[in-house]
């Protein structure tokens, strides 16, 4: 998931008791009656190193994400298609910029998590590490990637800290939006000519487990999930989404004639959900190590448009500067 | 020109092409701007253009009454059809040149739309009129990076008279009238585009006196966009545009 704990390390348990008891036990009411907390609030120090982490690679992963999409701006195959794909793109543009602004309430600067992206030092969501290499997989990110999205992030409306679950209520409504126009894309290729069908399960057939893996480890080899779940900024636990996502989207599959490269699934009647088979965790771990299929390319994109840009950026600022002694110079 | 276009289908193609061209070229800057802000507005702007695009292709399709519509139009032809100005299919090369374009560009754009929305016939002035309010902005916006760029550092100066010099030479070809601008005007649907050349030159230097640039030299223009002599960037451009129309023919999107 874009949120999804990926530093695989336990956080460090001292952090917690070296906050004012008082303060602390107040700060852990305060969240568990379901206030939100605010920037000028007093908050643990570990409650803001997890929110900075998540929100921020919350936020390089929307920032990341717009590649292997942007990648297919110039050859969307129909008029209507690039405009709803540039829109797409330019909305996922919009979330970072709320998640980086929400990130910077708590005191790290945009400049720092840019760097902490471009250095490898900060992740995000492992999904953006595989390439697009056809139409249907613009279809196939916007039904599964958005839709997994969105089952991670609607219970995130109602997140601990204010800015974070602000931020979300306006991102929620334009993930639906995506996942919705993902899947009529899928939709119409689905029923299409067998050259697009064909192109439609090629791209299921590689996002399908990627999606899956976007939830994170399984809860077991979760080890931060309870204290995040105690301090609602996690609110379901990463097995519980993945059910869920798998439970919504089988069905969607077969609805349009399309299906799941899992031969385990099947439906429960007695779980009333879907059996399905193991993630290949070895490769979810591999590409949490940025050892993805194209990791390396989606990150010398990031580091060249910075780079690249680093004069442009430069120029913005020494010019707002002349403007601003010329004003103070006249008046 | 596509030669099989009446002239009112062609003007409109024209029209529809300058905005489809350019929208593509920004397109290519998704996700690899200086900054996120200026990748929200480069993508805006690429969206504007696109959506001119589909209308006055739609319109030159309705008009020539065969059956095609905007995505026939730009999906189909070749660059022998294509009728754009050789400005708008120059490459990004860097910020400054994406920059230069879009300032020479969107200030004639704006002035021919505000002429445009007033013209009497009733399928372009609406078009025009919907797109000024876009145009505006485009020209604002990239007006306001020139006056940053040249009054900024000294290579980001130096960059910005590059990029306007790459340009320049593809400027005149905007206020070229030929016998599709007349019909069109006789028609009620066309502008007298030299007669912007005055006001554009005006707000062209304006804004580079506030840049501290000085006016690029008059060179000799290169014509030929307007009937299908092109750069050889176009057909690239194309290629790319068109590949999933081409290589899955009468397939539905
Ligand atoms: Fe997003
Ligand atoms: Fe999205």
């Amino acid at each position: 998931m874009y949120t999804t704990d990926l530093s695989g390390k336990k956080a460090k348990p001292e952090a917690a008791i070296t906050e004012n008891p008082a303060k602390l036990a107040a700060f852990e009411a305060r969240v568990a009656a379901d206030e939100f907390i605010e920037p000028k609030d007093w908050m643990p120090e570990a409650y803001r190193k997890t929110l900075i982490r998540q929100i921020s690679q919350h936020a390089h992963s929307e920032i990341v994400g717009m590649l292997p999409e942007g990648n297919w701006i110039t050859r969307a195959p129909n008029l209507r298609r690039k405009a709803i794909l540039l829109a797409k793109v330019q909305d996922e543009a919009g979330h970072g910029l709320y998640l980086y602004c929400a990130a910077e309430t708590l005191g790290v600067s945009r400049d720092e998590m840019t760097e902490a992206l471009l250095s490898g030092k900060a992740k995000y969501s492992t999904i953006f590490n595989y390439p697009t290499l056809t139409w249907a997989d613009i279809g196939a990110i916007g039904w599964l990637v958005d839709g997994a999205a969105i089952m991670n992030q609607v219970p995130l409306q109602r997140t601990s800290y204010g800015p974070y679950a602000r931020a979300m209520v306006r991102i929620c409504k334009e993930e639906s939006f995506h996942q919705r126009q993902g899947y009529e894309i899928m939709m119409h290729l689905a029923a299409g000519t067998d050259a697009q069908k064909r192109m439609a399960q090629d791209a299921l057939d590689r996002w399908w487990w990627p999606s899956l893996m976007m939830f994170g480890p399984p809860d077991d080899k979760s080890p931060n999930t309870e204290q995040s779940m105690r301090w609602r900024i996690k609110r379901d636990t990463n097995d519980e989404l993945r059910q869920k996502f798998v439970d919504i989207t089988a069905p969607q599959a077969e609805a349009i004639g399309l299906s799941v490269p899992d031969p385990a699934l099947k439906w429960n009647e007695t779980r009333g959900a879907y059996d399905f088979g193991d993630v290949d965790w070895e490769e979810f771990y591999a590409v949490v190590r940025g050892e993805g299929p194209v990791a390396k390319e989606r990150n010398q994109a990031r580091v060249k448009a910075w780079e690249n840009g680093a004069w442009v950026r430069e120029a913005a600022r020494v010019h707002a500067e002349k403007r601003a002694n010329a004003k103070i110079a006249a008046e | 020109m596509d030669s099989a276009l009446p002239p009112l289908a062609a003007y409109a193609a024209r029209l529809g092409d300058d905005s489809l061209i350019l929208g593509q070229r920004l397109g290519e800057w998704c996700g690899h701007a200086p900054a996120l802000e200026v990748d929200l507005s480069l993508s805006n702007v690429a969206l504007d253009l696109i959506g001119q695009a589909t209308h006055f292709l739609g319109l030159a399709g309705a008009i020539e009454g065969a059956g095609r519509d905007a995505d026939k139009l730009a999906f189909h032809r070749d660059v022998m059809d294509f009728s754009n100005c050789l400005l708008v299919e120059q490459p990004n090369g860097d910020f400054a040149q994406t920059i230069a374009r879009q300032f020479l560009f969107s200030n004639y754009q704006a002035l021919l739309f505000e002429q445009m929305a007033q013209v009497k016939d009733e399928r372009f002035a609406p078009i025009a009129a919907k797109a000024l309010k876009e145009v505006k902005y485009h020209a604002t916006l990239a007006s306001d990076w020139v006056v940053r760029l040249g009054d900024g550092t000294d290579e980001s100066k130096t960059r910005m008279v590059a990029g306007l010099n790459w340009m320049w030479r593809f400027a005149d070809e905007l206020f070229v009238m030929d016998d599709v601008d007349a019909a069109a005007i006789a028609n009620g649907a066309g502008v007298d585009k030299a007669a912007l050349r005055a006001a554009w030159d005006a707000r062209i230097d304006a804004v580079l006196a506030e840049a501290t640039l000085a006016r690029p030299a008059a060179r000799r223009p290169i014509v030929g966009g307007r009937v299908g002599r092109h750069s050889e960037h176009l057909g690239h451009v194309l290629s790319a545009m068109q590949f999933l129309q081409r290589a899955y023919p009468g397939a539905n999107w």
